[in-house]
């Protein structure tokens, strides 16, 4: 079994045995999903914590509803109401809900590092679902997923991932889920938004469209968050979608067979042309869908659970 | 009173020029002689403190400490942080004025020098604001702040962003022969970066603090003094090109100064990521040299004890910075000590003010890193933390010329020794080097002839 791990913090430092690992029980769980009962009794009297800090409709009803399939007590915890606001700690609030001896905290927040900081002082396990601009774990575990699940395998494809990438906890987590599975990451967009940094994690950079998506496997675009950047980082959402945005011309560069994904929410008609969204090369939706069976692997495996195996035990 | 005989010591004295083994004598407070005729000066009543093996220097000086009194006596007070002080080898230390309220009139300077003669072990010298309650906006009462005794006015903390303001703070302050220190950072570069930027920033995901955002408030220094005459002292310098624009600026006779802090000699940006990822990059020469095979320190990715301002910056800036000290580019050596509670350190990396303290390590560090790699000659480096800051604020101090104030630190430059939270002074723990191997230590503290600290 290559899974011990108690937290699920980040890809980066995750081996491919273990990722793989994460893939496999995902597979097993997406049958699960597929059949007329989908609950399993897999946490069975497990409490599990949706911790977020920072807003998020999609990633935090999709855990809920794996921690649900798997037959946890969820609550779910947002900041708005929270006694954050009151000027609580973090840490304060951690070991409050740890109190409760909740089993596996969820933690979305918009600074990097609180998974891990969390992880240094609680008992529970934690699960990353996002912490600023490092990395969204389960996003890129759901995405390799789908990948392989479409291509039937990862290594040697060439992904390139389109937009904000310098803001991007998706963009980190995938760069080091892919290339530890043997595929050749490109990053485009503005220099702005893909500093050249990002060669040194083992990336192409090009600020070049045409040349990022010509011989491309997958494009995966990013959305742009434009309410969150200071002004300075492009003119407007005009230009970048004039000059970046996958449209019909640009689609019909791309090799026949590349896929079209998305970590949503998609800005229709910004980086991403609507119809493109909706056709057939695009796989946004398999995505949301793939999203639900890897959380649940992954709050299987931080619970103690064995594997691919385990879940046919259960 | 307060007169002893050093016997058998090595005596450094950079303001005179001095390295030789012999005697000091220091009767009522005051040098009294050094060399060969001190023994013979001294009565026999007068105590001896044998100091063979020892260096025998002039009292420290920290040009950059917080000592955080008043208004936020939580982290840190005059008693505590001088007591730090003590201990780390430093006979006189040079507050600043971001304190609650801030250090910007006659009054304030007033009731902390009282503080510091109630309660400072240390000589404490203040320092006032640039600008009205450090805001960037309007000059402080610099004739009043004079006449109260601050020794230099700086906005540190922050930087004084408006050119004009700057110009005319340098302009109006060379009548009063004050000069300037400043926090060089300019704002809309830096932004709200928390790290240096670069790859660890990239990799992490934390907002980038990039070297430009230092350099070009740097270069505008270098300008304004050459335009006013008036000397300007750029603190914590951390970049790379911030030390090439001071070594040509000073080259041409520009009238600027550049101190640096212990961190940036020593750490890096890769720090932020972990121990693990330090110690197998960055660390790797300083490990093998001083750690063998010995246990090295273990810390977290995103531990706050590695966020300061400005931040801890690639391999090739502390290269840099360490060749700056080397060839006199930067001539003071000064810790920043920064006290911050652990509940406030105790949060997610974005949140956590920056800072660390360092007046107990400044000097271990040094020497370790610079001496005992043979970067700096012994003489050098203590002149990086006597007579060169004591030349730069006009200081009577950091000096063993007969009559000065009897001010000495004794060194032991072979101690082997490891930072240890328990043997801290300050009010505050928040250090990024508890249990890191240092190797030289002061190991007594003499303010005007009377022991403050000595280890046991």
């Amino acid at each position: 079994m290559s899974w011990q791990r108690k937290h699920l913090l980040d890809i980066e430092s995750l081996t491919p045995e273990e990722i793989v690992t994460v893939l496999d029980t995902a597979r097993a769980f997406k049958a699960v999903g597929e059949r007329a009962i989908k609950k399993v009794p897999a946490l069975r009297g497990k409490t599990v914590i949706n911790l977020f800090v920072e807003p998020s409709t999609r990633t935090r009803i999709s855990f809920e509803l794996a921690a649900q399939r798997l037959t946890a007590d969820v609550i779910n915890f947002s900041a708005e109401v929270s006694s954050l606001k009151k000027g609580e700690t973090l840490k304060d609030t951690a070991r409050n809900l740890e109190a409760l001896n909740a089993d596996i905290i969820i933690i979305r927040h918009s600074a990097a590092g609180a998974p891990h900081f969390l992880a240094r002082f609680l008992r529970a396990s934690v699960v990353n679902a996002g912490d600023g601009a490092h990395e969204h774990p389960t996003q890129a575990l759901l995405d390799a997923f789908t990948i392989r699940e479409k291509k039937g395998k990862i290594a040697g494809l060439k992904v390139t991932i389109l937009g904000d990438i310098l803001y991007s906890r998706v963009a980190r987590s995938n760069i080091w889920a892919l290339t530890k599975l043997g595929a050749k990451v490109t990053l485009c967009g503005p220099p702005t938004l893909v500093p050249k940094a990002f060669e040194q994690m083992g990336c192409r950079v090009t600020h070049c469209v045409e040349e990022a998506i010509a011989d491309a496997d997958i494009i995966n675009l990013l959305r742009i968050q434009h309410e969150r950047q200071r002004k300075t980082m492009f003119p407007s959402l005009g230009e970048y979608t004039s000059l970046f945005g996958l449209n019909p011309a640009r689609l019909a560069q791309t090799r026949p067979e590349a896929l079209i994904m998305h970590p949503g929410p998609i800005n229709r008609g910004v980086e991403i042309d609507s119809d493109i969204a909706d056709g057939e090369r695009s796989v946004i939706l398999e995505q949301v869908t793939n999203g639900l069976a890897v959380r649940m692997a992954v709050l299987f495996l931080v619970n103690g659970g064995q594997g691919p195996q385990g879940v046919a035990a259960v | 009173m307060n007169s002893v005989l050093f016997t058998g010591g090595r005596i450094v004295d950079p303001a005179n020029n001095l390295d030789a083994v012999g005697d000091l004598l220091v009767l009522d407070g005051k040098i009294a002689a050094v060399g060969s005729q001190a023994a013979g000066k001294a009565s026999p009543k007068t105590p001896r403190v044998k100091a063979k093996g020892r260096v025998v220097c002039p009292g420290l000086i920290d040009m950059h400490v917080h000592l955080r009194e008043p208004g936020q006596t939580a982290k840190e007070t005059i008693a505590t942080g001088t007591a730090a002080a003590a201990r780390g080898g430093f006979t006189s230390v040079v507050c600043m004025p971001n304190t609650v309220p801030a250090i910007d009139n006659a009054s304030t300077v007033t009731h902390v020098r009282e503080i510091a003669l109630r309660n400072g072990q240390v000589n404490v010298f203040v320092t006032g604001a640039i600008t009205q309650g450090l805001a960037g906006a309007e000059l402080a009462p610099v004739g009043s702040l004079k006449q109260a005794g601050v020794v230099a006015i700086t906005d540190d903390g922050h930087c004084v962003q408006n050119g004009e303001m700057m110009r005319r703070a340098a302009e109006y302050a060379r009548m009063f022969d004050l000069p300037l220190l400043d926090h060089c950072q300019d704002a809309g570069l830096v932004t709200d970066g928390v790290m240096h930027e670069g790859y660890w920033s990239t990799l992490l995901g934390l907002r980038g603090w990039p070297s430009v955002g230092e350099e070009v408030i740097v270069a505008r220094n270098i300008l304004l003094a050459e335009l006013t005459g008036s000397p300007i002292h750029c603190q914590h310098i951390s970049a790379a090109k911030s030390v090439a624009l001071l070594r040509e600026a000073r080259k041409r006779g520009a009238p600027v100064s550049g101190e640096t802090c212990p961190h940036y000699f020593t750490l890096t940006d890769a720090a932020v990521a972990g121990s693990e990822a330090f110690w197998k990059s960055d660390g790797k020469a300083f490990a093998d040299r001083f750690m063998g095979q010995g246990k090295k320190p273990v810390w977290p990715n995103y531990d706050t004890h590695f966020k300061m301002n400005p931040p801890i910056r690639s391999a090739a800036d502390r290269e840099a910075v360490t060749e700056g000290l080397a060839d006199g580019t930067l001539e003071v050596i000064a810790s920043d000590h920064a006290p911050h509670c652990n509940f406030e350190k105790e949060v997610e990396f974005d949140y956590a003010p920056f800072g660390i303290i360092g007046l107990e390590t400044e000097l271990g560090m040094a020497l370790t890193q610079l001496y005992q790699t043979q970067r700096m000659g012994l003489k050098e480096l203590i002149a990086t933390l006597t007579s060169n800051p004591a030349r730069i604020l006009r200081l009577a101090k950091g000096t063993l010329s007969v009559g000065a104030d009897a001010d000495v630190t004794v060194i032991d430059p072979g101690r082997e020794w490891t930072y240890e939270r328990s043997q801290s002074a300050s009010k505050s723990v928040n250090s990024p080097f508890f249990g890191w191997p240092m190797k030289g230590k002061a190991v007594a503290t003499w303010v005007a002839g009377k022991l403050v600290w000595e280890e046991n």
